[in-house]
């Protein structure tokens, strides 16, 4: 029984690790359509990420050993917090070995090397965009905690795979509270993963590029770990909203069955997130860089909000 | 036979000594100082950390009446599991500066008159911080409480010849003098009430909520003012950068944690009572400090002081979480209770490890480029390879990340602070999440302020010519160094042992302690059930390990050479040097978003040379709010007071007179 658990935490971090692409993909190719363009296919981000493991890796003259591990570390670092997120089943060790404050941290550790590597080399754009990742960070990542906290203290406990249990096994209620930390939680998913209007993934202007800018050193498949952390960091993100507000269609067993229509489910919601994601980047554009502050505090206000309208609303009622 | 943990810890206290008194005899034989008593400095930090391991592992109290004192004050010492535990804090870190300082003194040799001074001074330092938790009367602990603050004062005083020192040695003399004083009275109200000095008597003290507020009060300035608390904290960032590294890594690792304990022994153990309006207060200071604390960290561009800024940071936190267990305990939930005092208790040890740890990092690079401000910093990590993996240690860890030591702690806390939902009190209830909102945004913070330091100074290249020369340092210092990295990699990886260790002094002082930390095995993390949250700090780190190097074997195939070429310059000039982003650019956004929050002196002036400078203060605003309103308030007090100082002798007999008669009629 364990060891078919732990299996299936270990297929389901490969099923991360394969499918991240594609959601990007699929939020390319769907902008490409709302701008009146035919786009790449949706396979497309598999093709970038094969050519550039296929080329040659290149490093500044002043690059040292901490800017060839940096890749290495933030690529396993953001897809062993993935693993913890429960994304077909909540039936998940890797859930309990890593609870949500774990799954920050070590999305706050692939961060902290993805700034250092981008000041290793010396040059004004690495250290740039490492100075407003941290920054944008500094902001969005409290608000994150505030929002799963909420959940957490409905839930009783920090594990996710328990939080969505306590959801799946208990009537249907309309929080208040949920209300506030999805829409934080939505904010602080675009902020975190580099969407307009904080970063624009497909701005080739360096000044306004903040995680662009950080990996512009990168070629090879040093750039190709980078680029798919990425990725997994906006599936992981996707993954969150999707199972963590609404955990409908997720397997609480093994059973092979319901371990198949969770996956059709939890796709399904992917896509419907990708629509949004696509329809509001395009209808949007990117902030100045001192107005982002507005934004992430708009977050931070509303998951604190969740938060105390948690504790004073819906505690002991 | 078996050596009692007791015997131990005079052996620690009679070897601090002696380091002291041979240190005396270096202005003759400079290499003393490095052969004989930086050694006996390293056996009496072993000393120490055996005797609190061993108090650790074997429980009970051991209370002995010493030879000295008054005849009707004896002292008395008594080692017990709070003790022991601040003993282990002490030794470890004690430990690893008596390795590291014999390569660090080194440079000190050629200015023969101060060496009697520093190693002397040093092992009294170490001295009144031993016997300050050992101490089981308030006249010990006074003595020793004094001992540690003035022999420090002259350690901060050691390179006099700067102006910029004495003012800051001054200033901490005079802050130490006022919290001691504060301390002081707090033992005075307890005694009263007690009956005695002896901490025993002190216990059983009655005390009514209005009286024993006011001892907490007394207790909370006092021992705030020595942790640095915000606003007490102006002294700490002057003070601590201003002694050598190896001492500055004692008073920011070590020092601030025996303030901490004396406020968990006064509050804690002495007037043992919890009131949640208590816990308010020392939730809303933690917080402020916390916060400022690593704003202003942020803001500094001198190593040394960056650091001291984020001590006020991780003191804040350990307040914060003492707070939190002051709250829990007074609402009648002694489980999660002592969740946040264990997470308060971690959080010493883990601050003491990286923050000496990261000291000692600096010192380093202070040795070899004799450089502080980070402005003029680059590129060490390919100079000192050794300096900059510790140096990487001791910022993940102070960054709160996992799997190093500062995420468990930090974990922890988040835990406690998860349960308020226990409580009965609505306000209390909605106070909490404001202060896990605030932990959360210092944590945050901490990790843009740690890239910072590691990018600007290990990163990128040498911004000016002495750091581009710099060099390995002697091997005694990255021993040292070497020692307290792995400590943060131990606490990191193994919480689980280290709770266990540790679980004695909660079940002491509290009598209750965390019985479900380790029930599902030495994996898995569960301070209150499993059900509530888990951490599997081992196979997170296993887990990484595996991934990492699977990762380097698949795509690097070993080390294989990589072609270099040039960084990207946009198609124009070659980058150099002073191209890079510099400290005060990396914290430009947080400067200005925080702006008023600061005393911002910004702007440019012509130079004589046609050119044009730009300049950048940033001050601490407490000194306008607070300090100078309470100097000018001193000195206005001050000089009423001459008015009596008529240079008349019969005018001061008339007083002496009146003093006389005053008393005996408060005495009748």
């Amino acid at each position: 029984m364990m060891f078919i658990e732990w299996l299936l935490a270990f297929v389901q971090a490969l099923l991360y690790v394969a499918l991240a692409p594609l959601l990007v993909g699929w939020i390319r190719t769907l902008k490409a359509r709302l701008q009146n363009r035919r786009g790449p296919s949706v396979l497309q981000s598999y093709r970038d990420l094969y050519k550039l493991f296929a080329k040659e890796a290149r490093m500044a003259h002043s690059a040292s050993l901490l800017f060839r591990a940096a890749p290495y570390i933030v690529f396993v670092a953001t897809w062993l917090a993935a693993a913890a997120v429960p994304f077909v089943t909540t039936s998940l060790p890797t859930a309990a070995m890593a609870d949500v404050i774990v799954i920050a941290g070590l999305l706050a550790l692939a961060r902290f090397f993805l700034a250092l590597a981008a000041m290793d080399v010396g040059t004004a754009f690495g250290g740039m965009g490492a100075s407003r990742e941290m920054f944008v960070s500094a902001l969005a990542e409290p608000a994150m905690l505030m929002a799963v906290f909420t959940l957490a203290m409905t839930a009783h406990s920090t594990n996710l795979a328990s939080m969505m249990d306590y959801q799946l096994f208990n009537d249907p209620v309309l929080r208040p509270s949920y209300m506030f930390a999805l829409a934080g939680l939505v904010l602080v998913a675009v902020a975190e993963t580099g969407r307009i209007p904080i970063d624009n993934p497909a701005t080739h202007l360096e000044l306004t590029m903040i995680h662009e800018a950080m990996i512009l050193e990168y070629s090879g498949r040093h750039l190709a770990l980078m680029e798919w952390a990425a990725q997994l960091k906006l599936l992981l993100y996707g993954v969150l909203l999707a199972n963590v507000f609404s955990p409908t269609g997720i397997a609480t067993t093994t059973d092979p069955g319901a371990l198949g229509l969770a996956l059709v489910v939890v796709m399904f919601k992917l896509a419907l997130l990708g629509v949004a994601l696509a329809i509001s980047e395009t209808v949007l554009a990117k902030m100045r860089l001192f107005r982002a502050p507005a934004f992430l505090n708009l977050a931070l206000l509303l998951t604190l909000l969740g938060l105390l309208s948690h504790v004073i609303l819906e505690v002991g009622v | 036979m078996v050596i009692s943990p007791l015997l131990l810890a005079g052996v620690a206290v009679a070897l601090a000594l002696l380091s002291a008194l041979v240190s005396l005899f270096s202005a003759r034989l400079p290499w003393l100082l490095r052969r004989v008593v930086t050694p006996l400095f390293t056996l009496a930090g072993l000393a120490a950390l055996a005797a609190g391991l061993g108090t650790l592992i074997q429980g009970g109290v051991a209370v002995t009446q010493l030879p000295l004192g008054l005849p009707w004050l004896p002292w008395g010492v008594r080692l017990d599991a709070l003790s022991g535990f601040f003993l282990c804090l002490i030794g470890v870190v004690s430990f690893a500066v008596g390795l590291y300082s014999p390569g660090y003194v080194r440079s000190f040799e050629k200015e023969c008159g101060s060496l009697p001074a520093l190693g002397g001074f040093s092992g009294l330092f170490l001295t009144g911080m031993l016997l300050v938790v050992l101490a089981d009367d308030a006249f010990l602990f006074m003595v020793a409480w004094e001992l540690m603050s003035l022999s420090s004062y002259f350690l901060v005083a050691f390179h006099h010849n700067q102006a910029a020192n004495r003012r800051a040695a001054f200033l901490y003399l005079l802050m130490a003098h006022i919290g001691g004083l504060a301390i002081l009275l707090g033992y005075g109200v307890l005694a009263s009430f007690g009956d005695g000095f002896a901490f025993d008597a002190m216990r059983q003290a009655d005390l009514s909520f209005g009286w024993a507020s006011v001892a907490f009060v007394l207790a909370f300035v006092g021992f705030g003012m020595k942790a640095g608390l915000v606003p007490l904290h102006a002294w700490l960032p002057e003070a601590h950068p201003a002694a050598p590294s190896h001492i500055s890594a004692l008073m920011s690792g070590v020092m601030l944690k025996v303030a901490v304990y004396g406020f968990i022994r006064v509050v804690f153990d002495l007037i043992g009572q919890f009131h949640w309006q208590w816990s308010v207060a020392v939730l809303a200071i933690g917080s402020v400090s916390a916060l400022m604390g690593i704003l202003y960290a942020l803001m500094q561009n001198d190593l040394k002081r960056l650091l001291a800024y984020s001590s006020v940071e991780n003191i804040g936190i350990i307040f914060i979480a003492l707070g939190l267990a002051m709250l829990f305990l007074s609402t009648g939930h002694p489980v999660v209770g002592s969740v946040a005092f264990v997470a308060a208790l971690y959080h010493s040890i883990n601050h003491a490890v990286f923050k000496s740890l990261l000291f000692m990092g600096a010192g380093a690079v202070l040795h070899t480029t004799h450089e502080r401000d980070l402005e003029q910093m680059g590129g060490l990590l390919r100079r000192m390879p050794w300096t900059g993996l510790f140096f990487l240690v001791g910022c993940i860890s102070i960054a709160a990340l996992p799997p190093f030591n500062g995420f468990v702690s930090e974990w922890l806390t988040f835990q406690a602070a998860l349960q308020a939902w226990q409580l009965d009190s609505g306000v209390l209830r909605s106070m909490v999440p404001i202060v896990a909102a605030v932990l959360a945004i210092t944590g945050a913070l901490a990790a843009a302020c740690f890239v910072k330091v590691y990018g600007v100074a290990f990163l990128g290249q040498a911004r000016s010519r002495h750091v581009r020369r710099a060099r390995k340092v002697p091997f005694s210092m990255r021993l040292g160094q070497g020692v307290l990295a792995l400590m943060c990699l131990l606490l990191g990886l193994l919480p689980t042992a280290f709770i266990d260790l540790l679980n004695a002094v909660p079940q002491q002082v509290l009598g209750h302690g965390l019985a479900q930390a380790s029930a599902h095995g030495w994996l898995w993390l569960t301070p209150i059930s499993a059900e509530t949250a888990s951490y599997g700090a081992p196979l997170v780190a296993i887990i990484l390990v595996i991934a990492l190097m699977l990762g380097l074997w698949l795509l690097g195939r070993g080390i294989r050479r990589v072609r270099r070429c040039d960084a990207w310059d946009c198609g124009f000039a070659p980058p150099t040097p002073a191209m890079q982003y510099t400290a005060s650019a990396f914290a430009q956004p947080i400067r200005r978003v925080f702006g008023m929050l600061f005393h911002i002196d910004e702007g440019s002036e012509p130079q004589p040379d046609g050119r044009w400078r730009y300049y950048l203060n940033v001050r601490d605003r407490a000194w306008g709010l607070f300090y100078l309103p309470v100097a000018a308030l001193v000195e206005r007090a001050s000089r009423q007071v001459v008015r009596l100082q008529s240079g008349n002798i019969r005018t001061y007999l008339g007083w002496t007179l009146a003093t006389l008669l005053v008393l005996l009629w408060l005495t009748a």
